[in-house]
């Protein structure tokens, strides 16, 4: 592969930037790339970004699959929310808030709660029709009311040690959160890529009705994704509450469903939905978090995150806009050319 | 407005004295590329006023391309596009509407949210101090339709209407803009015959007055009725500049195809189907009044394996209709369907699969091929989507299936890897046909599968269909040129205004004209 | 030869005018009449359950407390009509916040500082119009990257909350105009209703606006139809920017501060109004009259918990929520059975 094969792969762009920053936080503060042994565990600026994408990229993936289907979920952040509630307030409400059964009970219950979300949404896209940016905008709005139901517009906390380890333990060294995260990478990348599943939602999300015509359950697979989604969701809101040990309905999970989406662009998933890739979506959450990681190793203000989120925005939209994409196609023309695609 | 011979009869070509006159529009040396591919190269067209020009040629010579080329769309490589005289290039069709040329689409290009009052005159409303006067401007719409014999209600929705009439309401709005130079791409494919007449009706009338027509259309029956000169394109390339008069249909068709006559007239003369002894075989699949409310009336049929049977009649005859219910893409509401002899319910595409009948729809692109994913895909999709998202169809297996009807379908390019919505028309089709086929069907319903595709593909297809019944699979086949549906059936099952009205088992003796006979009565006689 | 020009069959007529009965409602009115049912019902609860509710008071503060919410929503109908929508709307409106309270605390007059934090939200508007149209970004990641932009900027002006205290913002947000008996108007109020008024010639009498609906129709019909829908489609966001940031200013007035973390989800409370009040998302089919019914009807909800007393504040988000759900459907429903 050439250099210009290089430059013309789906995340040349997304890695150079995810480089950039990794050097600049580096340039700025030498400590920020080594990784040290410290009671066992790992610690350092690069374990810190695995250990914090965790959320990121969990959302993002259900979401990756939710786009495949030419879908958008706008749920994820209230899902979070309704997770931790729901998981924190029955951890609090029990008599023994650190035994691992109680832990394991709570976060069973939030899962079938996140389920049926999924189910509602699903049921709203798949069965009833409605658009997926407005069948879940219902419960972008609802859900946090919700979540402050359930928690009685209180900051629920907890203190239960098997909880926490879900954001803060360590295994093998390495952080739980972040195994949790690449667990679930791993097995959906199995789900889509070693069954027929990533094929059929890439047929349904390119052409619905042809999909149909062939016999493939569109409405079903649509259906999935979004169950898929808010299951996924429900982890990263126990991962998000854990860490806090509380469950904030006004903040968990806030504005993630577009740091979510943004992740599944920046790694060339396309919003028209078809053909999805998963390690895209891996490398544009690996850019969000350090992104945000570097701007605070940088000395620039926290708050000020969204300016370079939408920089970052803009500019990848603009490399992989059809117009931009166009003009740089027809220079390399110029210099090789290559037979392409023939319009009908 | 140019002025021209108002007196040309109605079915006359135009006096040869029209190209003594200055073309509105004419193209030279027209060359357009796409990515590695030329689409046009050097072309000519010239557009004559009071003429009505067809432009001819089969799927890919690049009619479109032309039609495009000149209204702005596609930015043309080399060549010179002169209208009234003055060399002009459109950057879209805003700016060739204000030059005087007006584009009709297939497909009906309006608003149908819309009144149709605004989309006669969208853009040109009648406005008081800077504000439209809806009032006037419905007037004046109404106008407009008047002079098209239209006599519709202006403020009613666009929606509320038949395609024929937005299609003619299209061609009202060009003329709202005073168009010299109206442009029909393929206006009647979707038309049935009253509504092609009311069509030609408003063509004559504005040839009288002495607008360019350029007609594109597939049927070679309604271009020798309706044109005065024609232009002829093969693989974006000219063949040559014609007088109707002048070319007989037949050289038309080769010049159209570049093939010799002999493969035509092989496929014209290839033996009719008659059916064989059945002894006690039964039907594969057996409707007993199946029928499904605003769709198709109860209709009964029998299909037994070995046997090809066609579906006959006009579009909108209920034709598609009648083969979604067998393939349960739609839901019969009332009657039975029997598969094997078994009484069965057919409540999607997936329990028709099940029970190994296919259907093959008539819209390639939106109901056919899934666009971005690769040949092979494509192929396996029906197998996959019948085992299952869980048990992938192994890579091996997968491969050994494809390489199989690639090859025996010849689809090109053999590459299993290729994008499928890259290939030609044809080779869709083929991709299309793999995809059932490897599932093993017994019962294949193909709804228009030559449409849109040149001779030798359709060829290929027919001896397919011929094959696949000898082999004793039952097929049911839908097509609109009723020579290809005698050509391949045994029987042929007559439809209009979606009710099956008659069956006819061909033989020598049955013609074309039994079929439209038979249409035509409505099966009070037959 | 094809059959489908062989002879006549069916007898000539099929474009005979079409007429539907007088007494049955357009079907473009359908959505706003389930607005207006809702409206009712609302209304007519509310009245009977508590005292003091329908009075001139509780309505003119409906109206004088959304003021800003109407002018966003009326931004957001023209962007939704297209078929596009806006989630930079409650972003723009901080950022103008932000920066007429910054303009004024070093010392700018009313005079500019008004014009420049409503110039913001245009150029804001602009940016996503060109994003959308020239770049053909879907609009979704266009104005998320503008929300993401102005809310960076929010930061970089006023990272703390400022207060104002320019006299004219002062005298805007005490003036009220009305009767004793609380049936007043404020500026404000004024000022929205203005824009309604305003969007609604430009809506239906003007050729911007009927390319507005026919975009939303089918924007390929628009193009090939000779429509410039290149600029209306740009001019579309720069409306509803120049919106956001008049809805800024109102805010600001309301609140006589500028934040950086204001309007946070306020674009979902302009997109659920413009939905309840019977725009389809879709495009082509909506009313900015419903957008504004679609704020009332939010208001009321608010004022019915504060009414009820008993109800915690968020069950106003539940209650959104539900009544986007039946609303959607009911959408759905009607576009379905129009088939």
């Amino acid at each position: 592969m050439n250099l210009g094969a290089i430059a013309r792969h789906r995340l040349f762009w997304p890695l150079v930037a995810l480089v950039v920053l990794l050097v600049a936080s580096a340039l700025k503060s030498p400590a920020f790339l080594e990784v040290t042994v410290r009671d066992g565990h790992l610690f350092g600026g690069p374990v810190d970004i695995l250990r914090r994408s965790s959320v990121l990229l969990l959302v993002a993936l259900g979401m990756t699959l939710v786009i495949a289907t030419r879908g958008i979920d706008l749920s994820v952040g209230a899902v979070m929310a309704i997770a931790g509630a729901v998981a924190l307030s029955q951890i609090a409400a029990s008599p023994d808030p650190g035994a691992l059964s109680t832990v394991l009970l709570a976060m069973l219950t939030a899962l079938a709660v996140a389920l049926g979300i999924g189910v509602f949404n699903g049921f709203l896209v798949a069965v009833v029709g409605i658009q997926p940016i407005v069948a879940t905008l219902i419960f972008m709005t609802a859900g946090r009311g919700i979540a402050m139901l359930i928690t009685g517009g209180q900051i629920t906390t907890v203190t239960s040690a098997p909880y926490k380890t879900i954001a803060s333990g360590y295994w093998l060294g390495l952080p739980v959160a972040a195994l949790i995260a690449a667990l679930i990478f791993g097995a959906t990348a199995l789900l889509t890529r070693r069954t027929a599943l990533g094929v059929l939602i890439e047929s349904v999300g390119i052409n619905p009705s042809a999909s149909r015509l062939a016999g493939v359950r569109a409405r079903t697979i649509i259906w999935t994704v979004y169950v898929i989604c808010a299951a996924f969701a429900c982890i990263a809101g126990f991962i998000k509450s854990s860490d806090i040990m509380a469950a904030d309905s006004n903040n968990a999970g806030l504005f993630i469903e577009l740091d979510a989406i943004l992740a599944v662009v920046i790694g060339g998933t396309s919003l028209a939905g078809g053909k999805f890739s998963l390690t895209g979506t891996l490398v544009g959450s690996l850019v969000i978090t350090t992104l945000t990681l570097s701007i605070t190793i940088l000395g620039i203000p926290v708050n000020a995150v969204s300016l370079f989120k939408a920089l970052v925005v803009i500019a990848v939209c603009l490399l992989q806009s059809p117009v931009v994409q166009h003009r740089m196609r027809s220079r390399r023309r110029r210099a090789a050319p290559v037979p392409v695609e023939v319009p009908a | 407005m140019t002025t021209s011979p108002s007196a040309i009869p109605a079915d006359q070509p135009a006096q040869p004295a029209a190209s003594d006159r200055p073309p509105v529009v004419a193209m030279t040396g027209i060359t357009v590329t796409f990515p590695g591919v030329k689409a046009l190269d050097g072309v000519d067209l010239r557009l004559f006023p009071g003429e009505v020009h067809a432009l001819m040629g089969e799927n890919g010579a690049g009619k479109s391309t032309l039609i495009k080329a000149l209204t702005g769309v596609y930015s043309i490589d080399a060549g010179t596009i002169v209208v009234d005289g003055t060399e002009r290039t459109f950057t879209g069709p805003a700016q060739a509407q204000l030059a005087g040329i007006s584009t009709v689409y297939q497909e009906v290009n309006l608003c149908d949210n819309l009144s149709v009052a605004e989309n006669v005159m969208l853009g040109h409303e009648v406005r008081r101090a800077g504000l439209v006067d809806f009032r006037a401007t419905r007037r004046a719409a109404r106008e407009h339709l008047k002079a098209l014999n239209l006599d519709i209600d202006p403020a009613s929705t666009l929606s509320s209407h038949s395609l024929a009439v937005q299609q003619l309401v299209a061609i009202c709005r060009a003329m709202v803009v005073d168009a010299r130079v109206v442009i029909l791409d393929e206006p009647t494919s979707s038309l049935d015959v009253d509504e092609v007449e009311r069509l030609f009706a408003v063509v004559r009338d504005l040839r009288s007055r002495g607008v360019a027509i350029l007609f594109v259309s597939h049927f070679l029956e309604q271009v020798y009725a309706i044109s005065d000169r024609m232009t002829v394109l093969r693989n974006g390339t000219l063949v040559g500049e014609y007088r109707t008069a002048d070319l007989p249909r037949v050289e038309l068709v080769q010049k159209m195809i570049g093939r010799s006559l002999e493969v035509l007239e092989q496929l014209e003369e290839a033996p009719k189907r008659v059916v064989a002894e059945r002894g006690d075989v039964q039907p594969y699949v057996q409707a007993i009044g199946l029928g499904r409310k605003g769709s198709i009336e109860p209709f009964d049929l029998d299909v037994y394996p070995g046997e090809v049977v066609g579906l006959a009649g006009l579009l909108g005859s209920g034709r598609t209709e009648l083969a979604r219910l067998l393939y349960g893409a739609d839901r019969s509401d009332v009657g039975e369907l029997r598969v094997d002899g078994q009484p069965t319910k057919l409540r999607t595409p997936r329990s028709a699969l099940a029970r190994r009948i296919v259907y093959s729809s008539e819209s390639r692109k939106t109901e056919g091929i899934i666009g971005d994913l690769t040949v092979r895909e494509n192929i396996v999709l029906g197998l996959q989507a019948e085992r299952g998202w869980l048990r992938r169809i192994p890579q091996r297996k997968a491969d050994e299936v494809v390489a199989q009807y690639v090859e025996q379908l010849g689809i090109r390019p053999a590459n299993p890897d290729a994008i499928a919505g890259n290939l030609s028309g044809g080779n869709q089709q083929k991709v299309l046909l793999a995809r059932w086929l490897a599932t093993q069907p017994k019962l294949l319903l193909l709804d228009e599968p030559t449409r849109g595709i040149d001779v030798g593909a359709k060829a290929e297809i027919q001896r397919l269909v011929a094959e696949l019944a000898e082999q004793g699979m039952a097929v049911v086949f839908i097509s609109a040129e009723l020579e290809e549906v005698l050509r391949l059936s045994h029987r042929i099952a007559v439809l209009r205004d979606r009710r099956k009205i008659g069956e006819l088992t061909n033989g020598d003796d049955v013609t074309t004209d039994d079929v439209v006979d038979l249409i035509a009565s409505g099966g009070q006689d037959a | 030869m094809a059959t489908d020009q062989l002879t006549p069959t069916r007898p000539a007529g099929t474009a005979t005018a079409q007429k539907t009965p007088r007494w049955r409602l357009d079907a473009r009115y359908q959505p706003v009449l389930g607005t207006v049912v809702v409206l009712a019902v609302m209304l007519a609860v509310g009245g009977s359950r508590y005292e003091n509710f329908l009075t001139g008071r509780v309505m003119a503060n409906i109206l004088i407390n959304n003021s800003f919410l109407v002018v966003l929503a009326v931004g957001m109908t023209f962007v939704i009509l297209t078929g596009g929508i806006d989630l930079s709307v409650g972003a723009v409106v901080a950022l103008s916040g932000c920066i007429s309270a910054w303009m004024f605390t070093h010392g700018w007059s009313a005079g500019i500082t008004i014009p420049v934090c409503v110039l913001v939200g245009t150029l804001i508007g602009l940016i996503v119009g060109v994003m959308v149209h020239v770049f053909e970004i879907q609009p979704f990641i266009a104005t998320l990257a503008a929300m993401f932009l102005a809310r960076g900027l929010c930061y970089l002006v006023a990272p703390e909350s400022i207060p104002i205290t320019d006299p004219t913002i002062v005298k805007l947000s005490q003036t009220r105009w009305g009767t004793d008996d609380g049936l007043v108007i404020t500026p404000s109020g004024v000022i929205a209703l203005a824009v309604v008024a305003v969007a609604f010639v430009v809506l239906h009498y003007t050729r911007f606006g009927r390319t507005v609906y026919a975009i939303g129709g089918s924007e390929q019909s628009a193009r090939l139809m000779g429509l410039p829908v290149a600029r209306t489609k740009v001019l579309v966001y720069v409306i509803s920017g120049t919106c956001a940031g008049l809805g800024g200013l109102l805010f600001a007035i309301f609140s006589r501060s500028g934040y950086s973390l204001t309007g946070v989800g306020m674009e979902l409370d302009a997109i659920a109004a413009v939905v309840i009040g019977g725009t389809l998302l879709t495009g082509g089919s909506g009313f900015v009259l419903g957008s504004v019914l679609g704020v009332v009807v939010l208001g009321l909800i608010q004022t019915i918990i504060t009414f009820q007393g008993t109800l915690s504040s968020w069950w106003t988000k539940i209650v959104i929520g539900a009544l986007l759900l039946v609303f959607v459907v009911l959408q759905r429903l009607l576009v379905l059975r129009r088939r």
